[in-house]
């Protein structure tokens, strides 16, 4: 009982930070919340017991890229405390209204497929780093290459990008 | 499992009371006389010029791009450090060799990025006056020590 | 979670935040009175026995001064940056266990205790960079610009030494790395206990993050973002009254913090040097006297230690601040980036060795890296930098020296 209205609390909280983040006008208060949403829906990860996944979330999401947002918000100097003017341009608005009702009614059809069965019971173990360790370094093993060559692209990548044009 | 973490969440709820009120405290407490003067932001003594909000060296956007991809890498880590003492012996070479490709991946971005100079911080004007240069430089006393590069 | 659960955490936490905020005038005190002593200066010394209050004071006195609101500030931001860099302080020290009993065991003693204080330590970078944006000054923003840089820069090699931690003791639940700590040194000297910074690996991963703790706090040699030679007090240059205050809790707080971490990761956390496990076996069977000192050394020493190694390394911190010249801002990205990183990860991969191929190899490791260091970049450095004003210049001598 208490667990669920814990996850009530959260998702409330996950949802309208998340409106938050598209509503609100000045680029920097939107990171802000972003970063509020990454935390709380760290704590539904906490809440679903994958703690590992969890706390990996808030260092590399709250703690890293979100940085990273602010960053580039600041280095464009985006986050004038006049708010943004958007170019009303027609087919816009009502285009994006579509997709966005599209997807919420993608997401209420799902919900309500399982909505009346009993929550799942999750294997307390299972979001451990031991067992995450023992899943990426034998049965996924390959991925992990995969994703160190990714970051590997990542890294080149983004010095190639941020690169005087002088040097 | 998830009763473990409840303590968390209070203390969570308690620190943010406590930051939220030492934060507001002072609205409630101090007094309030605002003039221009007084809100106007510190320069020193001198009228403030222009806005504080300019664009900054690209360096740091680069910097922080960095650290994302590193800590993801580390992060990967954490897991087999956590399971190397009890792996088996037969699966602990296969996953020790997963690993060693990995960090070699990891190496070999870092060397990239070294290489390229995308640590470095010195401004590249003052880089190439601290080069050792060919002629005799005329002020050996004032000559800058070469020991970062 | 039942009542009694209920009542046992808002203990712990009592506790956690008790020694956090009971600690915090301490080491303010300390560290104003222990610069003076390094200084040839008396410091506060007036209120309360030997000053002790002053910081009280302080404290009672920013709580009545007028807040002034920078006028182009974005005014939410800039009043919620005080709580977002108090906030990762007061909540990063929940997975340190203060003691082996039930009351001094951390607030949640979870199996991911070490990541957790990573997490919130990453938080720590947005109240600096926050207000050093909102605040609309220029030295606000280079304070809030450094110190997010270099916080985030340093956090990596913060994260390889205490993976050493984790490698050591095969968990990331904090009271296993304590308890991993407490078998004999090095696995044959019996009365000693193996504090990991006894072993090679634990030396060079404890002084990484001693380093990196530095760093993360933004204190001397590292402290460019308060340089007040250069950007008066960096991003804090807007602040005044609690919020101010609120910055200064921060920092201290997180000082504490990890202190304590190190304290627990790699300096045997609450755990004597000298393992008292005979005087219990003693008491066991002889009684009386031993059955005192089994009480003592096993229910009451034990947070006693942790405070003496906390404060030894608080106090390390201010000797360091009264020694040590400041980096450049070009150096100190160097130092995280061209010198952390590589040692922590060559660190590792010999622990690595260790733990897999036993400690011959291990130790060779060590000596031929720490041999190849010094036959190449050692070699390569100057051998004495000594700039020739300083060299020539005179001892100062009374007049009549010179005269005669």
């Amino acid at each position: 009982m208490a667990e669920r209205l814990l996850f009530f609390l959260l998702a409330l909280i996950v949802v309208s930070t998340a409106v938050g983040v598209v509503t609100n006008r000045n680029p920097v208060r939107s990171a802000l919340l972003l970063v509020a949403n990454f935390f709380s829906l760290a704590l539904l990860y906490f809440l679903l017991s994958a703690q590992f996944l969890g706390v990996l979330q808030i260092i590399v999401y709250a703690g890293a890229i979100m940085v990273l947002f602010l960053f580039v918000i600041m280095l464009l100097n985006l986050g004038s405390p006049e708010p943004a003017t958007f170019s009303e341009q027609g087919y816009r608005r009502p285009l994006a209204w579509l997709i966005a009702l599209g997807m919420f009614a993608l997401l209420v059809s799902q919900a309500l497929v399982v909505a009346g069965t009993p929550p799942a019971q999750a294997d307390p173990q299972v979001g451990t780093a031991r067992t995450i360790g023992y899943a990426l370094f034998t049965e996924w093993s390959f991925a992990v290459v995969v994703v160190g060559v990714l970051l590997t692209v990542g890294v080149i990548g983004s010095i190639l990008l941020a690169r005087r044009r002088s040097a | 499992m998830v009763a473990d973490y409840a303590p968390l969440l209070l203390l969570f709820a308690i620190a943010i009371v406590i930051a939220l009120v030492m934060v507001g405290g002072s609205w409630l407490l101090g007094p309030r006389r605002p003039t221009p003067a007084k809100q106007s932001s510190y320069e020193c003594g001198i009228t403030p010029v222009g806005s504080a909000r300019e664009r900054f060296p690209i360096h740091f956007y680069l910097t922080a791009m960095l650290f994302i991809i590193f800590d993801v890498e580390v992060a990967f880590l954490y897991p087999f450090f956590v399971i190397l003492r009890e792996l088996p012996a037969e699966v602990r070479t296969f996953a020790m060799g997963i690993v060693g490709v990995f960090t070699l991946l990891l190496i070999v971005g870092f060397l990239y990025e070294w290489k390229k100079g995308a640590l470095d911080w010195e401004d590249p004007i003052e880089r190439r006056r601290l080069q050792p240069t060919a002629e005799p430089n005329p002020q050996p006393a004032l000559q800058p020590v070469s020991g970062e590069q | 979670m039942t009542l009694v659960d209920l009542g046992w955490a808002l203990l712990r936490i009592a506790i956690m935040l008790g020694f956090l905020l009971g600690t915090l005038p301490l080491v303010i005190w300390l560290e104003r009175r222990a610069l003076a002593w390094f200084q040839c200066r008396v410091g506060p010394n007036r209120l309360g026995p030997f000053g002790l209050l002053q910081p009280m004071a302080d404290a009672a006195k920013l709580f009545f001064k007028e807040e002034i609101v920078p006028a182009n500030a974005d005014r939410l931001i800039w009043a919620l940056a005080p709580a977002l860099s108090l906030f990762p302080a007061l909540v990063a020290a929940a997975t340190i266990p203060w003691g082996p009993n039930r009351l001094l065991t951390p607030v949640a003693d979870v199996d991911i205790g070490l990541l957790y204080f990573l997490a919130m330590s990453s938080l720590a970078a947005y109240g600096v960079l926050l207000a050093g944006w909102s605040s609309n000054n220029k030295y606000s923003l280079l304070g809030g610009l450094r110190a997010s840089a270099q916080v985030i820069s340093y956090e990596l090699g913060m994260g390889l030494a205490l993976a050493t931690a984790i490698l050591a003791s095969g968990s990331l639940r904090m009271t296993s790395i304590v308890e991993m700590q407490a078998e004999p040194l090095w696995g044959v000297v019996p009365f000693l206990h193996n504090w990991l910074i006894f072993t090679p690996w634990g030396l060079v991963g404890g002084a990484l993050f001693f380093i990196c703790m530095l760093a993360e706090t933004n204190r001397a040699p590292f402290d460019l973002p308060e340089a007040e030679s250069e950007l008066v007090a960096g991003y804090q240059t807007e602040y005044s009254s609690m919020k101010f205050a609120a910055f200064f809790m921060g920092e201290y707080i997180a000082i504490i913090a990890i202190c304590a971490i190190m304290t627990t990761c790699f300096l045997g956390g609450y755990l004597a040097p000298v393992n008292f496990s005979p005087i219990q076996t003693l008491a066991e069977t002889q009684g009386g006297v031993f059955s005192v000192l089994a009480t003592i050394t096993v229910a009451l020493m034990p947070p006693i230690w942790f405070l003496l190694k906390v404060f030894g390394l608080v106090f390390s911190f201010i000797w360091i601040r009264a020694t040590l010249l400041r980096l450049r801002y070009d150096q100190l990205m160097n130092l995280g980036w061209r010198f952390l990183i590589p040692v922590g990860l060559v660190n590792l991969a010999l622990l690595v060795v260790y733990i897999v191929f036993g400690w011959v190899p291990a130790l060779v490791g060590y000596a031929l890296v720490a041999g190849l260091y010094f036959a190449t970049v050692g070699a390569r450095r100057p051998p004495k930098r000594t700039v020739e004003l300083v060299s020539q210049a005179q001892p100062y001598r009374p007049k009549e020296a010179h005269l005669g």
